[in-house]
């Protein structure tokens, strides 16, 4: 079937199976290899992108679902190459990965929580990241990641009405 | 773990969706939070998937003089989110942030949930508690069946084949002060529970419950009403002694499931202390809301 999605900011249009999921269309089709597949049933958290700003597993979803929406993966998240974002540099600054596997969907999660509540208490940012598993840190270093984005955020003066992937 | 080949349909409007069902082997996806695991893990292998997300009319939240009226395949986080509900289902506003974590809550559906029936499920709880009903459409008839008929035990609903849920209608509770409590149990949060428990209550001036209701769902192969409690309830003061009393005595009688995560036993105790606190959370809530 042929399927046009909205990635990143970019029309693509591919040519799947009806089986096949977001997150093999993403890394297969569209060669966008920052989403990674954990478990493929909606349990882990790694396949996590952005649906109109909003975090969904993209391995829970059909290519053929996802037309109509503005998809955002991790490739969008920093404002040029080579950079990072404030939420990037936060994770680095406090050791927020290890592995790095789990790391783009923390980070997806962690864009869209803050966009939504800007200074988000302890609670707020446990229960975001409740739905994404890490296997190397413990949690505690990327709780203390995205509490540092927050802070940078509320002190950074860049305009932030715009979702990551669109032009500002 | 990729799913089985099937075929993808859309239809446009919902007699097209029921056409679509009447063909064998073909499957409802919404949100397709629990189908599409299901699907990855080969526990279904449907010829043809028929994709109801978009139809227009299948999503959104209505008010009606007596219920809040909310469509199949309106999205978890937005009756989350939706004041309407907040207001006129407080149950189910605090139930909604239980139901899995916030990003399957933002594809999974309210629809997708009850007519899914996994016992665990916090949607069909809510919905039995308040005495609600499915709105169902088959072969171009809509009726409405009783949620508690609607649900008869894992996975298994009285939907016909070829039928399609086509909205939930939760019931609207007004006069009195108004309380709700829900809690359950399981391993980490967002996984599914062992034990859950609903309640709704409405104190007078002085202090009374005039209506009650609880349901205990998880513990059980489907959701349950406990209407014994509710009606011993009633015209008390909703002391902490009298509703464990009560309780207590309906979970006895009630049949508890078994698996390799919890004992019958456990089951059942936890049935009892959450249904206990959800209902003095429920108390002590309508003791501080505005009449």
């Amino acid at each position: 079937m042929k399927v046009e999605l909205n990635v990143n900011g970019a029309r693509a249009s591919v040519e799947v199976e009806p089986r096949t999921t977001l997150v093999d269309c993403l890394r297969d089709n569209l060669g966008l290899t920052g989403t990674h597949t954990g478990c493929e049933h909606g349990i882990c958290g790694a396949c996590t992108v952005l649906l109109d700003g909003e975090p969904v597993r993209s391995c829970l979803m059909l290519a053929v679902q996802a037309d109509g929406f503005a998809i955002t993966t991790i490739e969008a998240v920093a404002p040029a190459p080579g950079e990072l974002s404030i939420v990037q540099d936060a994770f680095c600054e406090t050791h927020g990965l290890q592995c790095g596997f789990c790391t783009p969907g923390m980070i997806l999660t962690a864009e869209a929580l803050l966009r939504r509540i800007p200074n988000p208490t302890r609670a707020d940012i446990v229960s975001a990241i409740s739905a994404n598993i890490c296997r190397c840190t413990g949690y505690g270093q990327i709780v203390e990641a995205i509490a540092l984005a927050a802070k940078r955020m509320a002190g950074s003066n860049v305009p932030r009405e715009t979702a990551p992937g669109e032009p500002a | 773990m990729k799913p089985a080949p099937f075929e993808y349909v859309r239809p446009t409007s919902i007699n097209e969706a029921c056409a679509a069902l009447a063909t064998d082997e073909s499957v409802i996806i919404a949100g397709g939070q629990t189908l599409i695991p299901m699907l990855a893990m080969r526990l279904a292998r449907p010829a043809v998937l028929i994709d109801i997300a978009r139809i227009p009319g299948l999503a959104g939240i209505r008010e009606e003089a007596d219920a809040v009226v909310i469509g199949a395949t309106t999205r978890q986080v937005e009756a989350e989110r939706s004041t309407t509900v907040a207001r006129g289902v407080p149950l189910l506003a605090r139930a909604l942030p239980f139901v899995g974590h916030a990003p399957t809550r933002n594809r999974g559906t309210l629809g997708g949930s009850v007519a899914n029936a996994d016992p665990a499920a916090e949607i069909p709880l809510v919905l039995v508690t308040l005495g609600g009903s499915v709105v169902v459409r088959d072969a171009a008839q809509t009726h409405e069946i009783a949620a508690q008929n609607f649900v008869l035990g894992p996975m298994m609903t009285a939907l016909a084949s070829g039928a399609l849920v086509i909205a939930l209608r939760f019931p609207v509770w007004d006069g009195g002060r108004i309380g709700v409590g829900f809690h359950e149990i399981s391993t980490r949060a967002s996984d599914f529970a062992f034990a859950a428990a609903a309640a709704q209550v409405v104190l007078d001036a002085a202090g009374r419950c005039t209506r009650c209701a609880i349901g205990v769902g998880a513990a059980t192969p489907r959701p349950v009403r406990l209407d014994a409690v509710a009606s011993k309830l009633v015209g008390s003061t909703l002391a902490e002694t009298h509703i464990q009393a009560a309780v207590a005595d309906a979970v006895d009688a009630l049949d508890i499931m078994v698996d390799s995560h919890a004992s019958a036993d456990y089951r059942r105790r936890a049935a009892k202390a959450l249904a206990t606190r959800a209902l003095t959370d429920a108390r002590d809530a309508a003791r501080g809301a505005p009449a």
